[in-house]
């Protein structure tokens, strides 16, 4: 993982509650054995018309005014559903580096932090400001500090969001959790002696 | 209860069992699984990490394989074999056996006659038991809850640290006690109950807690039942759900192919039996539902929380005060051609689906089964029946349940995800309406444009003799 500690980019935003994995990248892409090519099928079915291909004019992400945004602002608990790490993946093969929304489904946000792609929880008044100054101005930007845990908007205004020190501390110097649990090996290993396993698939 | 005496939930017993290390202000907790459930969509990469840094699965013994995502449910051909004839998924299905073979995994391939839905064979062969950690790739491991087991949907990357240490990091959940009182009335089922929990607390509502199911309605269910509104957990938000292990369980689980025997069966029991929440022991949030106010369930929109009793109408976007939600709501029935104030019943559709880790088990046959004897498919109305599991296809054969579905004029399937997750073939046509037993009704989820009203096997068995939908209770025998 890529460490991040600053994120400057253009906003996008997909007013939209409850936008679940299933529309970040439909199940018939999951067919994949690794992580590649999924960022253009990322929101298949609202970005392509019904053959699957040509862009939809309409949908946010086809107007040109809004390419190379890095940072998406979307409507409540962005990402329930189906616990696919294709969705993350999708969004940071997409160019996104960064989710801003009001709250996360638990599972997508623990796959985000993960990949180093940032969600980023604001009150629902910086939500409805976000989404009005990305709607009158594709120019509009923002910065992320994670270290300092602040989202500033564009008039200055520096917003804080929570993030545990853990995965603070993993994205800053672009370590994953693996190894963190791989030196707990004698931990682990007490802890089996004292508890016998509870089924063996091998029997 | 612990030494000091203070009264803990089923939750706290199975979390605190399982902590390597607790967590603390700099990191949240490491948790140890008791058992692994893996299987080919959500797995390759992590297998790839795993060669890639050049690791071992810690302990292939408490981890097991089955296909089902990608796996066709069409019929076997002449030799006997399920033919796959999409070549990425053919690949994937190759892939995955690789990985197992080559690190020592346990694995039912397609057709085995123990494959199935990863979460319909764990209950079955009885690996999944009272008081385990249970993790998969998959959001509705939250189903082996229905055992007093802990029991959640994980991401690829942490299926790749549970391969390889056995182990996760997790912060604490909260916990929610879901009180469903009283008695169910006739033609209402376990999917009603949950569909009714979801539709009170919204999709989002149970986002960062664990659920414990509690109440008479739910003692009252079989463990099919239970696993039913286990399962759904996902779709309020919470990772997990549980109930608290009782003599159903047990039963449930005596004499199964990997349940414990004789001494140890004895042992087994006596802690699963100190696993019920204590009395005076807290929540951090309680919610209550009146099983006899409730009805069959089912819903209108575009997710789970979007539903009402099936007799309901509609409900008007106008009178949504929450301005987003009032956008969420037009979007929904657009997507899904339905007028606000509309009735459901009545409304013609195209296929029913019955099936799914949700409701796709012995007991879920029968009661369809039950309802479609001696009557007929809608004309013009598909339905097809998948059973969760090969072993649940043979005991459905056994009892002739499959000739009673290919008289009515169903389809009879091969065992898998199917319909539900519609990356396997088995999918709606674009503008179809469906009524369906599986859990989620999202955009396209059963196929690119198909339209899904989520119901109980009862429900969904009324429909398909009906052709459109229908009230069970108004056709019970």
């Amino acid at each position: 993982m890529e460490k991040l500690n600053h994120i400057q980019g253009s906003i996008v935003s997909i007013p939209v509650n409850d936008i679940d994995t299933d529309q970040i990248i439909p199940a018939r892409f999951l067919k994949v054995t690794d992580k590649e090519g999924l960022g253009k099928a990322a929101f298949c079915d609202w970005r392509y018309l019904e053959d699957g291909e040509t862009p939809n004019p309409d949908f946010i992400l086809n107007n040109p005014a809004y390419q190379g945004a890095s940072v998406l602002v979307a409507g409540d608990n962005f990402g329930c559903g189906s616990s696919r790490e294709h969705a993350p993946w999708a969004l940071l093969g997409a160019g996104f580096q960064a989710v801003i929304s009001t709250d996360f489904a638990d599972i997508f946000r623990n796959n985000a932090l993960k990949n180093g792609l940032l969600p980023i929880i604001v009150d629902a008044d910086t939500q409805q400001q976000l989404f009005s100054l990305a709607d009158e101005d594709p120019s509009t930007t923002v910065s992320v500090d994670v270290e300092a845990q602040t989202l500033t908007l564009p008039d200055g205004r520096a917003v804080s969001f929570p993030l545990d020190g853990f995965s603070k501390y993993c994205l800053l110097n672009g370590v994953d959790q693996l190894g963190y649990l791989l030196a707990l090996d004698e931990e682990v290993q007490a802890y089996e002696s004292k508890h016998p396993r509870r089924v063996a698939t091998t029997a | 209860m612990t030494e000091t005496g203070k009264p803990r939930t089923l939750f706290e017993k199975v979390w605190s069992a399982h902590t390597v290390r607790d967590q603390s202000a700099d990191s949240p907790a490491v948790l140890y699984i008791d058992l692994h459930l893996v299987h080919e969509v959500t797995s390759p990469q992590a297998f790839s990490m795993l060669r890639e840094r050049g690791l071992r699965v810690r302990r292939p013994d408490q981890t097991i394989g089955t296909m089902d995502h990608s796996t066709p449910t069409t019929p076997r051909n002449a030799l006997g074999i399920i033919p796959v004839a999409d070549a990425m998924a053919a690949k994937q299905l190759d892939v995955f056996s690789q990985n197992c073979s080559d690190f020592g995994i346990p694995m039912y391939a397609l057709g085995d006659e123990h494959q199935g839905i990863v979460h319909v064979i764990g209950p079955e062969k009885g690996l999944t038991q009272p008081g385990m950690t249970i993790v998969c790739g998959d959001s509705h491991t939250s189903t082996h809850g229905a055992f007093g087991a802990l029991a959640f949907g994980i991401g690829t990357s942490e299926v790749g640290h549970v391969l390889a240490t056995q182990t996760l990091l997790q912060n604490k959940p909260r916990t929610m006690a879901v009180n469903v009182d009283g008695a169910l009335g006739d033609g209402v089922t376990a999917k009603d109950i949950i569909l009714a929990i979801i539709a009170k607390i919204g999709i989002g509502g149970g986002t960062g807690y664990v659920f414990e199911y509690r109440g008479d309605a739910i003692r009252s269910l079989s463990m099919e039942g239970r696993m039913t509104v286990c399962n759904m957990s996902i779709e309020g938000g919470a990772r997990a759900g549980m109930v608290a292990p009782d003599d159903t369980t047990f039963e449930y689980i005596s004499g199964r192919e990997h349940a414990p025997s004789g001494a140890e069966w004895d042992a087994a029991l006596a802690n699963w039996r100190k696993l019920p929440t204590d009395d005076g022991a807290n929540y951090d949030e309680e919610i209550t539902i009146r099983a006899e106010e409730l009805t069959p369930m089912i819903t209108f929109g575009t997710n789970p929380g979007m539903g009402m009793p099936i007799t309901a109408a509609v409900p008007m976007p106008d009178d949504e005060a929450d301005y987003n939600k009032k956008i969420a709501l037009d979007k929904a029935l657009t997507y899904m051609d339905l007028r606000p104030g509309q009735k459901l019943l009545g409304k013609a559709i195209d296929v029913v689906f019955i099936g799914s880790c949700t409701n796709s088990r012995i007991s879920d046959l029968r009661q369809a089964a039950d309802f479609v004897n001696g009557r007929k498919v809608a004309e013009g109305v598909r339905m097809m029946v998948v059973p969760g599991s090969q072993q649940v296809k043979r005991q459905a054969e056994s009892e002739g349940l499959d000739e009673i579905f290919r008289a009515a004029g169903a389809e009879w399937r091969e065992a898998g995800c199917s319909m539900c997750i519609a990356m396997n073939g088995d999918q709606l046509q674009p503008g179809q309406y469906a009524v369906s037993t599986s859990n989620r009704n999202f955009e396209g989820r059963q196929g690119k444009g198909g339209r899904t009203f989520l119901a109980s096997p009862l429900t969904a068995a009324a429909s398909a003799i009906a052709g459109v939908v229908a009230d069970p209770r108004r056709m019970l025998n």
